[in-house]
């Protein structure tokens, strides 16, 4: 379904951010970030609010810009080309921490506004598309209803669905747990991992640390927008090597 | 300890039926008391007379207003005139072509107010663009074997109406780009919009069709004439898009900036993510304010009586000059508030109806 | 390079705003063009120098001196003031009426709210054009001729050619005790704040407060009256060949343009003072009760001061339409600024372009100020929110 192995270059980085800085007014939110990431690879990153992780992941995508340094995704670099922006974005994914669904169209015509409008698929391929997706993220029946009328777990699944239509090389998640009520955290967390085992490229934004033992191939502490540390998850948890890390673990594993 | 249950019982006499709710609600304190048989007396005053000069004692038919009592309203004079008041001069034996328009009108509004009517996007576009256009045609003629109509022939509740459609459908996609631009981030285009907008909010609308009558001629040069309907039109599409843009952007503001980032992150551009996404879901939040801008407009198409045109206030105003229909006056305008209050009334009233649901969901 | 560029979002918002402008330039140019080119054919001259040529014709109301032989400069002021001045009184009382329909919409007495709910529904829906012929044509036009006056303890008097008041005349004495009201006045409002201030800080308010300021507002202008030996006497209108004289005049046109404003404007007023009234929350007059407040005291110093923060943005918007709105005195022939100078002024001289461009210029500095002064009010009371 996800033509994830394609026949482009497999050792270079999809994701390659070097040297990316990024002010708000006087306020310097990213700093030297660097981060190259494979494909196929899964990588989350956390660390306290305000620590610039959001906004590096709205880097990537141009839904923020960045000021200094290069970003290049799947050898397109970011620059102000709309062109280049459009290609990028049809490339990477994104699923928002509020959901961000379209509340005046139906479930399946949110699956499907962007591959009409933006890839120009005809109709009913599209709608194909869409509800083959929609089956994997088990809400089928759910098609023709409004977002309005479907539970924050039941949005964020349609979310997903609806970034997947677009065929994307990437996913970018941005805390997308965050606004769930506990029980139906796992709903999304059960998607997410489903497509990491399918081998979708994946940077994720979260707290759910349960989620990142199990997926991630690499664990990334920002704080006060910078990379403090990065590493496999074995020695992430286990054996933290800034201090600062060691210290938000302790708080967010504490509970 | 409570044995057994308690069975229900009835309230006490005072508290429900037709005589608690008097009590309740018209005489529960001294002052309501007095402030009730005082509005009770005003009411038993004024309107079994009110009744008696409307209805019993009112003369409806007759030739002139020596027809017509002292003791009673002379509707005979809005009778005799009320084919000038609905057609003005339009020729008596074309006015079925008015009566297509007036037709068109009602099933058109038909069509996109009730619910259960279907195809509301096929009504809209018929609205939008084919109304316009046929009735256009239909109105003034000149085409498909039609006689031609002169505007200043036309004139009453048509040139009501023809102004508030086409101020309307006009007004309405000038507003929501004006909106737009005043929203956007380019400096050269916010400060044009926001100039147009607080420009023609700040002046009263005579000093605009005043500016459409007077200075319009002189802005063009003198090959070209505009009708004096057309230039009373272009003065109020002027003025109303600039309140309709101020409505239209209270919806755009009330818009989560994350359906924006949405769009951008599925790769829509601007006019795509405006058009898909952000507008249909503004213009539905706001269509309240947008009704309340049509009244508006529709009350103020009555200003066009000051540079010259015949709408259905002047036409009335006109007609109680004529020495054939003296002292007529309180019924003419009677007549005239009647037909502008069932308009905006139905029109308060529909959007009223459409906030109620709105906040129910 | 050049689709380079096209495809840079900075470059393309540059280039549209630069074809924007120029857009705008060139239309501009060509309405200036064809303007003078239309103008040079008809014989108008541009420029402002009709404003002190004499004007020639009479003005029905003028509230400064004015007769023909003064400028068209002199019929701009005239008819500004004659605006002022019916704008004025127009806020005043449907301020008053306003309030009063709104808050008995919301009364308890059904009968009461429904008065008001029927007044609203009515007064809101019809043209206010129409409004003010009804008053005009349909009232003040039947009214009695100066002879058969309508009067009251014979002072004053209602006819054809209007309303007519006994004018008080003041001698140096009487002006005296006339500007001791305004200090008692002054004074007044200043008791009372410190009241205000006192009560919040120490729960007491200032003794004897009501008698103070009812001995302040009539004991001082009678003293000073007294003391100053002034003198006054009512300048009551009497009958005189075929029309009234002396004491204040109120022309049908002022009465039906004020009355329309008036009863139009207090509409939208009650409206926004109710809906003003209902956006405070049950639960805050349930809290302030539930304190011990009484019901008087519950409106005052919980309900209504959070109900004026919602009500008075709206409110200064109908004060703004009733500004505009009193334009339509053009209709009736009320001698403001656009029916004198928009319309007189304009025929007699021809200069359209600064005529209208100044009547225009009135207003939006009138609306802009206002608009500001209600940015710098938002702000404030955002400020305190916080």
């Amino acid at each position: 379904m996800l033509n994830i192995n394609n026949n482009k270059d497999a050792l270079a980085p999809v994701i390659d951010v070097s040297q990316v800085n990024k002010w708000y007014g006087q306020f310097h939110v990213l700093k030297d970030i660097n981060l190259k990431v494979m494909r196929g690879e899964k990588i989350v990153i956390c660390g306290p609010s305000g620590s610039g992780k959001s906004t590096l992941i709205r880097c990537i995508n141009a839904l923020e810009e960045h000021q200094q340094g290069d970003i290049v995704v799947d050898g397109t670099e970011l620059t102000r080309d709309l062109k280049n922006i459009e290609t990028i974005r049809r490339e990477v994914g994104m699923v928002f921490q509020q959901f961000n669904l379209f509340p005046h169209l139906t479930v399946l015509e949110n699956c499907t506004l962007a591959p009409i409008w933006v890839k120009k698929e005809n109709r009913v391929e599209a709608e194909k598309t869409a509800m083959a997706l929609l089956e994997r993220v088990k809400i089928p029946e759910q098609a023709d209803k409004y977002p309005g009328q479907l539970s924050g777990g039941q949005q964020q699944r349609v979310a997903i669905a609806r970034s997947l239509c677009m065929n994307p090389e990437v996913m970018l998640f941005d805390e997308p747990t965050s606004a769930l009520d506990p029980e139906m955290i796992k709903e999304v967390l059960d998607v997410m991992i489903e497509l990491a085992n399918e081998g979708m490229t994946m940077i994720c934004v979260t707290h759910e640390m349960g989620f990142a033992r199990t997926v991630a191939d690499r664990m990334i502490f920002m704080d006060d927008g910078q990379i403090i540390e990065e590493g496999p998850p074995e020695t992430f948890f286990n054996n933290p090597a800034s201090e600062r890390t060691q210290q938000f673990l302790g708080q967010i594993l504490s509970h | 300890m409570q044995k057994e249950m308690i069975e229900a019982r009835t309230p006490p006499i005072m508290t429900v039926g037709a005589l608690a709710w008097i009590k309740g609600n018209l005489f529960n304190t001294a002052t309501n008391c007095l402030v009730t048989l005082v509005i009770a007396y005003g009411l038993f005053a004024l309107i079994p007379p009110l009744i008696q000069w409307a209805f019993i004692e009112a003369v409806w038919t007759g030739e002139s207003s020596a027809d017509c009592t002292a003791d009673g309203a002379c509707w005979a004079f809005v009778n005799a005139r009320l084919d000038q008041f609905i057609y003005g001069f339009y020729p008596p034996e074309h006015t079925w072509r008015v009566d297509i328009f007036f037709v068109q009108l009602a099933v058109v509004l038909a069509w996109l107010m009730i619910p259960a009517i279907p195809g509301k996007k096929y009504g809209l576009v018929y609205g939008l663009v084919a109304m316009p256009i046929t009735s256009w045609i239909v109105l003034s003629g000149g085409m498909l074997g039609l006689t031609p109509v002169d505007t200043h022939d036309w004139g009453g509740l048509m040139v009501t109406l023809v102004l508030a459609m086409y101020g309307m459908l006009a007004s309405l996609p000038i507003g929501v780009l004006l909106a737009l631009g005043r929203r956007s981030e380019m400096p050269v285009v916010r400060t044009f919009c926001t100039v147009y907008i607080e420009l023609w909010r700040g002046v009263p609308l005579i000093t605009v069709l005043f500016m459409a009558s007077v200075m319009l001629p002189l802005f063009v040069p003198e090959e070209i004439v505009f009708d004096k309907l057309i230039r009373a039109m272009i003065g109020m599409v002027m003025f109303q898009s600039a309140y309709m843009a101020e409505v239209v952007r209270g919806g755009l503001q009330a818009i989560p900036k994350g359906q924006q980032e949405a769009c951008d992150s599925l790769g829509m551009g601007y006019w795509k993510s405006m058009l898909l996404v952000v507008l249909p879901q503004a213009v539905r939040m706001v269509i309240p304010g947008i009704v309340n801008t049509f009244i508006a407009l529709f009350k103020d198409t009555s200003l066009v009586l000051i540079i010259g045109l015949f709408d259905l206030l002047s036409i009335v105003q006109a007609g109680l000059n004529d020495p054939v229909w003296l002292g007529t006056s309180t019924e003419g305008y009677i007549f005239a508030a009647l037909v502008f209050w069932i308009f905006c009334f139905g029109m308060s009233r529909y959007s009223q109806s459409l906030e109620n649901k709105r906040q129910e969901h | 390079m050049l689709l380079r560029l096209w495809r840079d979002s900075a470059w393309r918002a540059v280039l549209f705003q630069v074809l924007l402008i120029s857009l705008v330039l060139l239309f501009g140019g060509w309405i200036v063009d064809n303007t003078l080119t239309n103008l040079e054919n008809r014989g108008i001259s541009t420029g402002f120098d009709f404003l002190s040529q004499s004007a020639g014709f009479g003005i029905i109301q003028s509230l400064i001196e004015y007769n023909e032989s003064l400028s068209f400069g002199h019929t701009f002021v005239v008819g500004l003031l004659n605006t002022l001045l019916v704008s004025a009184l127009g806020i005043v009382f449907a301020t008053l009426l306003g309030f009063g329909m709104g808050v008995a919409r919301l009364s308890s007495n059904w009968l009461l709210a429904k008065v008001a709910a029927v007044y609203v529904e009515v007064f809101r829906n019809i043209p206010l054009l129409l409004q003010i012929f009804f008053w005009y044509f349909a009232v003040l036009s039947v009214l009695p001729s100066p002879r058969q006056s309508l009067s009251l303890f014979d002072i004053f008097f209602l006819n054809i050619r209007g309303v007519f008041l006994p004018e008080p005349v003041f001698d140096a004495g009487g002006m005296i005790a006339v500007w001791a009201f305004v200090v008692a006045a002054v004074l007044t409002v200043g008791l009372v704040l410190l009241n205000k201030r006192q009560r919040k800080n120490t729960g007491r308010p200032l003794p004897f407060l009501k008698a103070t300021g009812a001995l302040l507002l009539i004991g001082l202008p009678v003293v000073t009256f007294w003391l100053a030996n002034g003198s006054l006497h009512w300048d009551v209108p009497h009958l005189k060949g075929f029309g009234f004289k002396g004491g204040i005049e109120l022309l049908p046109e002022l009465l039906a343009l004020w009355f329309a404003l008036t009863v139009y404007t207090a509409a939208f007023i009650a409206e926004v003072v109710r809906s003003g009234i209902e956006s405070v929350s049950k639960g805050q007059k349930e809290a302030a009760a539930a304190l011990g407040l009484r019901p008087g005291r519950v409106m005052n110093l919980v309900v209504i001061p959070q109900a004026m923060r919602v009500i008075i943005p709206p409110l200064t918007n109908q004060y703004l339409n009733l500004i505009k709105n009193s334009s339509l005195a053009t209709a009736i022939g009320y001698p403001d600024l656009v029916s004198v100078f928009a319309g007189t002024t304009l025929n007699q001289t021809g200069q359209a372009i600064e005529v209208i461009a100044m009547t225009m210029a009135v207003y939006l500095t009138i609306s802009l100020t206002v608009s500001m002064l209600m940015n710098m009010y938002n702000r404030w009371v955002a400020l305190v929110e916080r």
